[in-house]
């Protein structure tokens, strides 16, 4: 019993350490088909300076830690999100920019254009405004980094425990799930 | 080398090792800092770079095949071998094995690992960018190496330790900068290809081929290629500096040198726009190979600057 509340603390330990260093160093997916990706030009240079937080845009999903919904998804695109999504490695963290994400905003009556993100996929931050400031969008980040702190960005956890309710969400609307695979076929 | 020696040495390059990573690590922050400022941006916290690496190391990674996984640690074993080697200011952890032949194949050990593996990743990105960047390891290398022939030629030897010996005899008039500066020019353009700084960052690339031969990396594969990247530029910073600035005699000139070297090199990479591989090509096979040929031509067959 002994050896295993020391693992515990020991892990326990290790997983502390491993947040600290986590919630300075958010590597960004960029998501940009919606209009509010003209607000992370200037959270990114000068003005606001997001690398101040650890933050920076990377090239792929593999190597990114935050994946950036910036606005509306049609079906189409929701497909790439989700599989950007699963391409990521753990723990993964999504930031929903506006309204479109949380109830489909102007496009609420659009038949292309999905309604609610967390049905498909798990949300950590949602940040408001059509389109957010980059203040707020860095406020948003500033509420991510303390979430990561603080235990309570587990969006990538509700993910792998209720992996079958949002894999049905995600089949009722786009039918299947296959993306065709153009290099090997 | 006597063999109860051995383990003295090993610990020396063991030494050699964790400094290069601290050192460069904390440089590269330090770098990013400079850069932000140059930006004029607040940038970020000088130890940034050790906070990407643990977490890169802190999360899962995914394994694209055997060949994958062995090329990453082919390469990090390669260039970690290659940092053993190299001589740190008045300490050489395998005397007499610091030729400078020595570096340019286990270098290429590491290389190639890296290539293995991103071609391993099965990602035609990844290929595009490995052949890239061995393209562009054949412009640069070639007037490197007729630079660094001319300045063996003329020294009348190719231990490394020994040519930065040779240099420091007096103070900086001896230096090669001084005495080859064209070479020196058209070694420092090669320098620039070697770090993948940016008119040569063509096999990077992020917003055209995403990111070349790191584009399927993540979590602790990439944690390790952060690793070796550390590793090789501390390499390749290093041998200019011997080389041509003649080494370092003690820590403040160390720190100093090697600082103007990579500082310079990353600001010079703030301003500039990226080639195309085959402008790449171009660029190099005329003006540094030409700089090389001139300073060579000066050194072997006039005897200047020797």
């Amino acid at each position: 019993m002994a050896t295993a509340d020391k693992e515990k603390k020991l892990k326990e330990g290790w997983e502390g350490i491993s947040r600290f260093f986590r919630a300075n160093s958010l590597w960004m997916l960029m998501y940009c088909t919606g209009c509010c990706a003209i607000e992370l030009p200037q959270a990114m240079t000068s003005r606001y300076d997001m690398e101040r937080l650890g933050m920076g845009p990377m090239a792929t999903p593999r190597q990114a830690d935050v994946l950036l919904v910036t606005g509306y998804l049609s079906v189409k695109t929701l497909r790439r999100v989700i599989y950007a999504y699963e391409q990521m490695s753990t723990p993964k963290y999504i930031v929903a920019f506006g309204p479109c994400t949380i109830n489909g905003g102007i496009y609420h009556d659009a038949a292309t254009v999905i309604k609610s993100l967390d049905q498909y996929l798990p949300i950590d931050v949602y940040i408001a405004g059509c389109m957010p400031k980059p203040e707020a969008v860095m406020n948003g980040f500033q509420d991510l980094i303390d979430m990561i702190k603080d235990k309570t960005a587990d969006g990538w956890k509700r993910y792998r425990d209720n992996y079958d309710w949002y894999k049905q969400n995600q089949i009722e609307s786009l039918g299947e799930l296959r993306i065709k695979d153009e290099y090997h076929e | 080398m006597v063999i109860n020696q051995l383990p003295l040495q090993i610990l020396t390059g063991l030494a050699i090792l964790a400094f290069a990573f601290f050192w460069q690590t904390s440089l590269s922050g330090i770098t990013r800092k400079i850069v932000a400022r140059y930006h004029k941006r607040y940038g970020p916290k000088w130890y940034q770079e050790f906070r990407d690496i643990f977490k890169l190391m802190s999360k899962t990674g995914v394994t694209h095949g055997w060949v994958y996984d062995f090329g990453v640690m082919m390469a990090l074993g390669g260039i970690m071998a290659t940092v053993m080697f190299m001589p740190l200011m008045k300490f050489t952890a395998f005397p007499g094995f610091d030729n400078f032949f020595i570096y340019v194949y286990l270098f290429a050990v590491g290389m190639l690992g890296m290539a293995m593996s991103a071609v391993g990743s099965g990602n035609p990105l990844a290929g595009i960018g490995v052949m890239r960047a061995l393209t562009q390891m054949v412009g640069y290398e070639v007037p490197f190496m007729i630079v660094v022939l001319a300045i063996i030629n003329g020294h009348g030897t190719s231990s490394l330790s020994q040519l930065a010996a040779i240099q420091q005899q007096a103070g900086v008039l001896s230096w090669n900068l001084v005495k080859m500066p064209i070479g020196t020019v058209a070694a420092f353009i090669c320098l620039l290809g070697m770090l993948g700084k940016k008119p040569f960052e063509t096999f990077i690339a992020p917003a055209e081929i995403a990111s070349g031969p790191m584009v399927e990396y993540g979590g602790k594969q990439l944690g390790m290629l952060m690793i070796l990247h550390q590793f090789s530029i501390f390499i390749e910073v290093s041998l200019f500096m011997n080389l041509f600035l003649g080494g370092a005699a003690n820590p403040l000139g160390f720190a100093l040198k090697y600082m103007a070297v990579y500082v310079l090199a990353s600001l010079i990479s703030q301003a500039m726009g990226r080639f195309k591989i085959d402008q790449v090509i171009k660029f190099f096979y005329k003006i540094p190979i030409a700089l090389a040929i001139l300073q060579a031509v000066m050194v072997v067959y006039l005897g200047w600057g020797v």
